[in-house]
């Protein structure tokens, strides 16, 4: 099935919330923090600017709780006194026009009273920068299988390792944006955004006002990554709040510049490996350390953290595993979602130590994964029993079979010695991926999920699930209409909005098809039975709705269903043990590179993905998906580079932070494997995040083997490499 | 903000006498860049040289090619006759992307300044010549002369220029190199053009000083012979040529090695004395 709002993207029609005709309003700004720490002494307005054209607004303004609520109340809404980042909002301002908007927010001077601010969350603090606790730290996290210290005194061979990942701008095309507008007593906020009830929960508290009086709608989003699921509740906030000073509506669309510096990016983190191996090269014992940066605030770091332990001992066999995790507390501009959610962080540095630890041991990577994958009946790192029956040899051979791995190799070799300064190589990365919130997250979420039938005989599907670019709106008509009988036409996907919609949970963490789509399964079974009857499909079931109506004039036919958790799913959230997630995906990519000798430029000459994913909904937006995340990983792993002065990216522009160009990237060889998931929709699993864990391993593995060297720290970009290569030290 | 629209040179260069502070716009690709936040661009006056068809013509003369002033990169890669000098094809297709080429223009290229200019050292390296002109006359200025220092020009504030002349001579070697931090629509990191011919060597490095600069120690290097058995050997005269610096794109050191590998290799197969 094509992608329902395919055309209208594709010829400019669909209107984003840039686009959206508002009529006369006001465009909205923002003053910010010029400093990474400090408090604020004063705000001087310039007399050059007529100030009562303009609306503006501060701390005092805000009616309810000065918190953007999410975890925790940490992150005010406006700073009140002490600035925890550079580039923190201040000021509001509004004004018709968006140019003097613009100029006279260059015309607000904070003072501040300056505070030694922290910024290598690798160091420990010093007394002076202490914000939090004794040590800054803002989330610690552990989990414990067998006797690590014991099993690494015993082991034959103990290998050590450090990998450190950068940060990455999610690069979504379309800039954070949100327009509001008061409406008989009802807030009213529209915008860019994946989970319009978070939007609406931090909005309640921060404006003061009740579910009845704040209304909360998704406007077609252009990409998300995770860069709009918790960010936008800050700009929807900030828009309410200048629209309800001025009873105008108010417009806030930020420039990229602004998006790259003052908005949240993935963790960078740093992570310890120490490993103990039995003389045939078999895991004893997995020792690894997890740090992340969480930035200035709590935004979801403590979330991003527990998956990134979860996955950071890989999909192997180990019986003794300690994972340590800490998110620090930085003066950072926060860093936040952003697609794969820790896991690649993690595994990146599990992977890379596969191939190190392969390589101490003489062993080939491959004949090591071979001895290592997890097997069914084994359990991971949290205790969590695989058996799903999925052959995770077999998806490695495939991916293997289809690089022509070992010929290739051998072909490389010839080629790296006869050639003047060119270098190829190949690398390998096998990891998983747990879809769906984890442990009892889906149970606390506690989604539903409505359907109606009209009184033409079509079905009206409601949802808080959001399409940005994804496929949702498809898959989910998809699944409407497989399971009603009824051609996709004749399925309505209402626009999100939580006057009409219930919660589905965020639209985050791949869930979307797999939950969410399961949870719309059974809606669409409750519509039947409320209909007395279960098996009725296409035009018996159309006929009957319509009969409903006409029986029912101006009644409402809905029905509603609510997350089931998956029987025998039992989390212990104290000790971090049990079923982490319901099911895992399954990958193993192969990646090949060229590097230039002469430039120090690792090049991807070519990529095979092999994942098994339950039931592929969709092949088009799956592969879609798949090599979206492949390229957003080929750029966090060569190119993007956050250049960071105090705490902020100082290269926001789209000019000097580089993603890949399709001139890039190689085909992208996509290979699904179908095992069918009981619980997910139709036998999904998720797949949106998988894809951005493998290539960063697999493209270093690839340059290790192609030169010899350890590239253990991400991004790889030329002046890395040259560091790496030449033995300088002349990038930090 | 005023947009004063010539609708011939010769007027242009009358608002450009009258008022010379008044900014002349071709294809506008760079001064467009960041245009929301550009406040203080927005506040100049503007001239507008789009519309004068007659700077928009490439003849093919005995000895000689001469690029109006809108010649636009496009004009030049889809037009065989410059198999002569295909180092400006060449350049032109690494400039951003298709629409950049279909508007950028070889003048605004040399007007701009930029050290990172892609179009500027294919032209350099040729040998090329910038005619200006004013109101009181027309002058013509070796390209390689024509940078005092960043963003520095030898044209008067009153000048526009009016077309670019490269000479037409046989090359018995050419070669340009663009890195970039990825694969397209890229500023240069490191560039170089070289070509050989009748009038000697010409070597040419983009960003690795405040303007593009034509590398005469380089050139005198491998018009003596001088033996080099390695990139490490051409490093004194790079240094005597250019003086790299670390910005946000890259650093000094990454540019200066680059470069000499670049060199190095480009040359190897071309140079006797290169071993
Ligand atoms: C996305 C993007 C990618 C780019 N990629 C590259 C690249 O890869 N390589 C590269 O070199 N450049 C690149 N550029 C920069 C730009 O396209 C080139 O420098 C181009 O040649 C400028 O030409 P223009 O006609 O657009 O100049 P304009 O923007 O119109 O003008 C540039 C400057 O020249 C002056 N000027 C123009 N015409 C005259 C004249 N006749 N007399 C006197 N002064 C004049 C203007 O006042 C201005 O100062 C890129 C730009 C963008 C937006």
């Amino acid at each position: 099935m094509q992608r329902i709002e395919g055309v209208s993207k594709l010829v400019g029609r669909e209107r984003y919330v840039d686009d959206l005709d508002l009529g006369e309003h006001l465009w909205g700004a923002t003053v910010r923090s010029p400093v990474p720490r400090g408090r604020v002494t004063d705000l001087r307005f310039s007399a050059e600017v007529d100030w009562s054209e303009f609306t503006i607004v501060v701390h005092t303004d805000v009616p309810g709780d000065n918190t953007v609520f999410l975890l925790e109340a940490d992150q005010p809404v406006l700073v009140a006194e002490e600035i925890r980042h550079i580039h923190e909002p201040i000021v509001l301002l509004a004004h018709p026009s968006r140019d003097a908007v613009r100029r006279a927010a260059k015309q607000v001077d904070v003072g501040v009273d300056p505070a030694d601010p922290y910024f290598d969350f690798r160091a420990a603090p010093t007394a002076g920068q202490l914000q939090r606790g004794d040590d800054n730290v803002l989330k610690r996290l552990e989990i414990n299988k067998g006797d690590v210290g014991a099993a690494l005194a015993a082991a034959a061979h103990v290998v050590e390792g450090v990998y450190e990942t950068g940060a990455q701008e999610h690069v979504y095309l379309e800039t954070q944006g949100m327009v509001a507008w008061v409406e008989d007593g009802v807030v009213c906020i529209k915008g860019s955004m994946q989970c319009p009830y978070y939007v609406a929960k931090a909005a309640e508290r921060a404006l003061g006002l009740d579910r009845e009086h704040l209304r909360v709608m998704h406007a077609p989003t252009g990409g998300g990554f995770g860069g709009k699921e918790e960010f936008p509740s800050i700009i929807a906030i900030h828009t309410a709040l200048l629209a309800m000073k001025s009873g105008q509506t108010v417009k806030m669309i930020y420039e990229r510049t602004e998006d790259m510096a003052a908005t949240t990016k993935r963790h960078p983190s740093r992570v310890r490996h120490r490993t103990g191996l039995d003389g045939d090269g078999c895991l004893l014992a997995q020792d690894i350390e997890v740090i992340l940066d969480g930035g200035a605030y709590q935004t979801l770091s403590p979330v991003v953290l527990s998956r990134a332990i979860i996955h950071a001992a890989g999909p192997y066999t180990c019986d003794n595993v300690r994972i340590v995790g800490k998110a620090m507390l930085t003066n950072s501009v926060p860093y936040g979602a952003f697609r794969g959610f820790g896991a690649p962080q993690s595994q990146f540095a599990n992977e890379r130590h596969m191939d190190v630890v392969a390589g101490r041991l003489s062993l080939d990577p491959v004949e090591f994964r071979r001895r290592n994958l997890i097997k069914d009946g084994d359990c991971t790192a949290t205790g969590q029993v695989i058996d799903d029956g999925t052959d995770r040899v077999g998806v490695m051979e495939l991916a293997l079979a289809r690089a022509d791995y070992f010929d290739r190799r051998a072909e490389h070799r010839n080629f790296n010695a006869q050639h003047a300064y060119l270098r190829r190589g190949l690398g390998l990365a096998t990891f998983f991926h747990g879809a769906g919130f984890t442990g009892a997250g889906e149970v606390h979420l506690a989604s539903r999920v409505m359907v109606a039938g009209l009184p033409d005989g079509r079905v009206e599907v409601l949802t808080s699930s959001t399409e940005m670019g994804q496929g949702s709106r498809t898959v989910l008509t998809q699944i409407a209409a497989q399971r009603l009988g009824y051609a996709p036409v004749d399925i309505v996907i209402v626009d999100p909005d939580t006057h009409r919609v219930p919660d589905s949970g965020p639209t985050v963490a791949s869930r979307t098809s797999m939950v969410v789509g399961r949870i719309l399964d059974d809606a669409c079974a409750a519509l039947r039975q409320r209909l007395g009857d279960a098996e009725l499909r296409g035009d018996a079931l159309r006929a009957a709705i319509a009969a409903w109506h006409r029986e029912n004039p101006g009644g409402r036919l809905s029905a509603e269903a609510s997350y089931r958790p998956p029987p025998g799913v039992q989390w212990d959230e104290e000790n971090y043990r049990g079923e982490a997630y319901g099911a895992f995906a399954w990958a193993a990519y192969v990646a090949e590179v060229e590097v230039d000798l002469r430039t120090y430029t690792v090049r991807c000459i070519g990529f095979r993905a092999v994942q098994e994913i339950g039931r592929v909904l969709n092949e088009t937006l799956a592969r879609g998906q798949i090599q979206g995340g492949v390229v957003q990983g080929i750029g966090w792993a060569l190119l993007e580079e956050c250049m960071l002065h105090e705490g902020a990216m100082v290269n926001n522009q789209l000019t000097n932070y580089v993603i890949p160009t399709s001139a890039d990237v190689p085909p992208i060889d996509v290979i699904f494997l179908e095992n069918p998931y009981e619980e997910g929709a139709l036998g999904a699993k998720g797949i949106g995040e998988l894809p951005l864990d493998g290539p960063a391993p697999a493209l270093a593995n690839a340059v290790a083997d192609a030169l010899g060297v350890e590239p253990n720290v991400i991004p790889m970009t030329p002046e890395r490499m040259m560091d790496l290569i030449e033995g300088t030290a002349t990038h930090d | 903000m005023r947009v004063d629209l010539a609708t011939s040179f010769e007027e242009a260069l009358r608002i450009k006498a009258e008022r010379s502070d008044v900014v002349p716009v071709a294809g506008g690709t760079d001064l467009l860049v960041h245009w929301p936040d550009a406040h203080a661009l927005q506040e100049r006056d503007w001239l507008d040289l789009s519309a004068l068809t007659e700077l928009s013509h490439i003849h093919f003369e005995p000895d000689t090619v001469v690029l109006g002033a809108l010649a636009t990169y496009w004009d030049v890669i889809q037009d065989q006759r410059f198999r002569a000098l295909p180092l400006l094809p060449a350049a032109a297709a690494t400039v951003g992307s298709l629409q950049i080429q279909t508007r950028g223009t070889w003048a605004g290229n040399i007007a701009n300044a930029s050290p990172a200019a892609d179009g500027v050292p294919a032209l350099m390296v040729y040998d090329a010549e910038v005619q200006l002109a004013s109101t009181s006359g027309r002058r013509s200025v070796p390209l390689a002369d024509f940078y005092h220092g960043y963003k520095q020009l030898e044209a008067r504030p009153e000048e526009l220029i009016e077309s670019i002349r490269v000479p037409l001579r046989p090359h018995d070697f050419e070669n340009f190199t663009k890195v970039g931090s990825r694969a397209a629509q890229a500023i240069t990191k490191v560039g170089m053009a070289v070509a050989h011919s009748a009038a000697g060597w010409r070597i040419v490095a983009n960003s690795m000083a405040p303007t593009v600069r034509r590398c005469r120690t380089l050139e005198r290097l491998v018009e003596s012979g001088g033996t080099v058995d390695s990139p490490d050997g051409l490093l004194s005269a790079i240094r005597a040529d250019v003086n790299p610096i670390d910005d946000i794109r890259s650093t000094a050191a990454y540019r200066e090695r680059v470069f000499s590998r670049l060199l190095y290799q480009t040359l190897l197969p071309a140079c006797s004395s290169f071993s």
